[in-house]
């Protein structure tokens, strides 16, 4: 009979243990460089540097090779490789080369931890490093230098003047930028145009009107709303969004910065005790509760559902299985109540698709430079084109009119003006809090937890995490 | 010539044993230190901080319901799978009707091992998307289209699967005994050829049923066998990371509302999301540990007297 398991090693002999000793020592002069190797990789960046000038600010080595990431995902890499050409142009004897994946943390944890990691990373998509463990492992480089420097367009105007406004706050920990979202990303409510046009339907402006409006599109057979319920995290749209824009920004903010009971307010209520009706009243998809983004996207674009929350990268990443003649439009969240703290049109809009320059980079100059490239217009614009997207360089995409979801999208923020939401302990700062919240909402919204059973699991979490020493906080005032 | 053999040995060893060294033994020993630190994975300093890994992690209610999920596994995918598989390989090889020719399986057994086999030869990855498409929880999953058209489950309120508290450990169980029954069926299929007929025909002729025969004569030769399969299937039980990951809801799988969390994914989410190298190191010892302590388990409870024949 094969196979007689009998544990091996039980009757070691004084010979094998000298040959296993023996065997050891000869290991023993390798694996201590290798040891060496780990424990003292990289001790630090920007060891090779060039002369600064006017169109070299942070005196990249001209001859320094340049090591770039990027996330392979919803804008992919084309765009990327446009900006290293660009880069290439400036330093033609650098040997500047892009590297895509999807798997950003598996492959570059190990580098981070070997102390030699890329120059520039796209930590982005669903295996990112998050960005807030970085910064709580000092492994980022302060982006100041960058934000100061001169444009690539234009000397005389500094790269932060050439952004669009609040787009740094997303990458900014503690009052220091670390992160350079590139991408200009909205969220909210996308509809079929097209769909509503022949039904004579508008998009709802209150939460009375998507009331009137959901028994009329449920009759037509069309459920009212479809949502990723496999991943909570869509949910933040109506959720949060609610919250921020009926209770305005301070509930958000002092629910980022952790204050005690700051989940236990009526807002969080109100916005809750909505989407509840939504789910109780049959308005849902049957089935979404479980659907992944995928699935749920493709049954809005094939018909089976009005409303989706998503944010603006929807076009891009659907683009296959788009059906011709839908027209994507994307609306912000409607009123919540009649006295709502911020007006309608409140848009939740932020910059997304982190880049970061790691603190231990070889060419830390030349990834601050890259960075300076890709925020050239002539980037900016490869961008918009390429991605159907909005970056963060003001008036990027206003060139671009082949894309409803990137008109509307364009409408939308500018509509919004100063009237911006963001949220960040439960997209980035806590991940322990965001599994809670995650797992809270996906009760709600498959019927399970009320209002309130959804307010004390997340209250604890928050809680959980303000008491935990071992945890780094973070602190927004604006 | 003693003195020759050594080094003649030892120069064949020395190239696997230090690959073992490199790739196995180095990465269990530095596990074992940094579950002692608050290393964050991302730098090269740490702090040592003694046992507070592991009292956290025992007084985890996530890590906690982790183990209980896994001891759910433990105890039903083994037992479930062994006895499917035994029945199957019975059926296939000695199960058909007993007549002039001698034992002999089921008609078509040939064409039943190739498709029972088959989940075998599929990678997880792909599993993961069928199983996906077989659990989708509205109209378009196979069964909720199947359990729809025979008028079992209302359009209007589809069964939930991996998203329902209830369901998720027992679809886990099921694609897990789905994917591993095959090779078990041919590992016992081939233990039972090695078994000789005329014990079987012996047996015939004093006139045992098939349940005799089975009880009496399979299982008992089959032992060996079957406890090696038992150790092999706790260990897949107790990993199960790939599965949870791709087919359970919320961010990194284990949803809903952690109601399918498993070690290994929490390991995961400790380390890769919440940057907890060190406390997701001692939740790999915690789990080396619970697989040495299965094994041994499992090989003293399984042990018995060897047959030759």
């Amino acid at each position: 009979m094969p196979f007689s398991p009998k544990p091996s090693g039980a009757e070691i002999s004084r010979r094998q243990l000298l040959s296993r000793a023996a065997a050891l020592a000869v290991l023993a002069g390798p694996t201590a460089g290798l040891l060496s190797a780990c424990a003292g990789g990289g001790s630090g960046g920007s060891s090779a540097s060039g002369t600064k000038s006017a169109t070299n600010p942070f005196g990249v080595a001209t001859d320094a090779p340049l090591d770039v990431v990027i996330f392979d995902g919803g804008f992919g890499d084309a765009y990327a490789k446009y900006d290293v050409n660009l880069y290439k142009k400036a330093f033609p004897s650098a040997n500047a080369a892009v590297k895509s994946t999807q798997k950003i943390s598996d492959q570059l944890q190990p580098r981070f931890a070997n102390g030699t990691p890329p120059d520039v990373i796209d930590d982005s998509g669903d295996n990112q490093i998050k960005p807030g463990t970085l910064v709580t492992s000092n492994a980022l480089t302060d982006l100041q230098p960058l934000l100061d420097a001169p444009s690539y367009d234009d000397p005389n105007v500094k790269v932060r003047d050439t952004l669009l406004p609040g787009v740094l706050d997303v990458g900014t920990y503690n009052g220091k930028v670390y992160l350079l979202n590139y991408s200009y990303t909205a969220y909210g409510l996308w509809y079929n145009k097209k769909l509503f046009d022949s039904k004579g339907w508008t998009p709802p402006k209150t939460w009375n009107d998507f009331k009137t409006l959901a028994p009329q599109i449920k009759a037509a057979g069309i459920a009212p709303w479809v949502h990723a319920g496999k991943y909570p995290y869509y949910m933040g749209v109506p959720i949060m969004d609610w919250i921020g824009k009926a209770g305005g920004n301070q509930v958000l903010i002092d629910i980022d910065n952790l204050k005690p009971n700051a989940w236990r307010v009526d807002a969080v209520k109100a916005s809750l005790n909505a989407v509840v009706d939504m789910v109780h009243n049959g308005w849902v998809l049957p089935g979404a509760e479980g659907m992944s983004h995928i699935e749920s996207q493709q049954a809005f674009l094939d018909g089976k559902a009005a409303f989706i929350p998503v944010g603006t990268w929807f076009e891009n990443e659907m683009r296959k299985t788009i059906p011709a003649g839908t027209e994507l439009t994307l609306v912000a969240m409607p009123d919540l109540t009649d006295k709502d703290a911020q007006p309608y049109g409140t848009l939740r809009a932020e910059a997304g698709e982190p880049f970061i320059v790691p603190v231990k980079a070889k060419n830390q100059a030349g990834g601050l430079e890259f960075l300076r490239v890709m925020l050239s217009k002539d980037a900016a614009k490869n961008f918009a084109q390429a991605t159907s997207s909005l970056s963060i360089v003001k008036g990027s995409a206003d060139s671009v009119t082949t894309s409803t979801a990137l008109t509307s999208a364009n409408k939308a923020v500018q509509a919004a003006g100063e009237n911006l939401l963001h949220y960040r302990s439960v997209t980035d700062w806590y991940p322990t809090l965001i599994n809670e919240w995650e797992a809270a909402t996906g009760e709600l919204m498959a019927g399970r937890f009320t209002a309130d059973q959804w307010i004390d699991k997340v209250q604890a979490a928050a809680d959980k995490v303000a008491g935990d020493s071992s945890i780094q906080k973070y602190h927004r005032d604006k | 010539m003693k003195f020759r053999r050594l080094p003649f040995i030892a120069g064949f060893l020395v190239v696997p044993v230090v690959l073992y060294v490199i790739f196995v033994v180095s990465p269990f020993v530095q596990t074992i230190f940094y579950s002692f630190t608050d290393w964050g994975g991302l730098t090269d300093t740490q702090n040592f901080i003694g046992i507070d890994n592991y009292v956290r992690i025992f007084s985890d209610d996530i890590f906690v319901g982790a183990i209980l999920h896994n001891a759910f596994l433990l105890v039903l995918m083994p037992v479930v799978t062994i006895l499917l598989a035994l029945f199957l390989a019975f059926m296939l090889n000695v199960g058909g009707r007993g007549d002039s020719a001698g034992i002999r399986g089921v008609r078509g057994s040939g064409v039943y091992k190739v498709v029972l086999f088959f989940p075998q030869v599929l990678s997880v990855a792909i599993i993961v998307v069928l199983f996906q498409s077989v659990f989708r929880t509205d109209g378009r999953g196979l069964l909720n289209a199947l359990l729809m058209a025979v008028g079992l489950v209302s359009p209007n309120d589809p069964v939930q699967w991996f998203n329902s508290p209830t369901l998720v450990l027992w679809c886990l169980l099921a694609v897990m005994v789905w994917s591993g029954v095959g090779f078990y069926m041919v590992l016992f299929s081939a233990a039972m050829q090695s078994i000789p007929r005329e014990i079987y025909e012996a047996a015939l002729l004093d006139g045992a049923t098939r349940g005799a025969t089975f009880f009496r004569i399979t299982l008992p030769l089959l032992w060996e066998n079957i406890s090696v399969a038992w150790v092999y299937l706790g260990f897949i039980a107790l990993d199960g990371f790939a599965l949870v990951t791709g087919l359970t809801p919320d961010t990194g799988g284990g949803g809903p509302d952690h109601a399918s969390e498993l070690i290994s994914n929490v390991l995961y989410r400790t380390a890769f999301t919440q940057g907890k190298f060190g406390l997701a190191c001692a939740m790999g010892v915690a789990l080396a540990v619970f697989s040495l302590l299965l094994a041994i388990v499992q090989l003293r409870v399984t042990r018995r007297d060897r047959i030759e024949f």
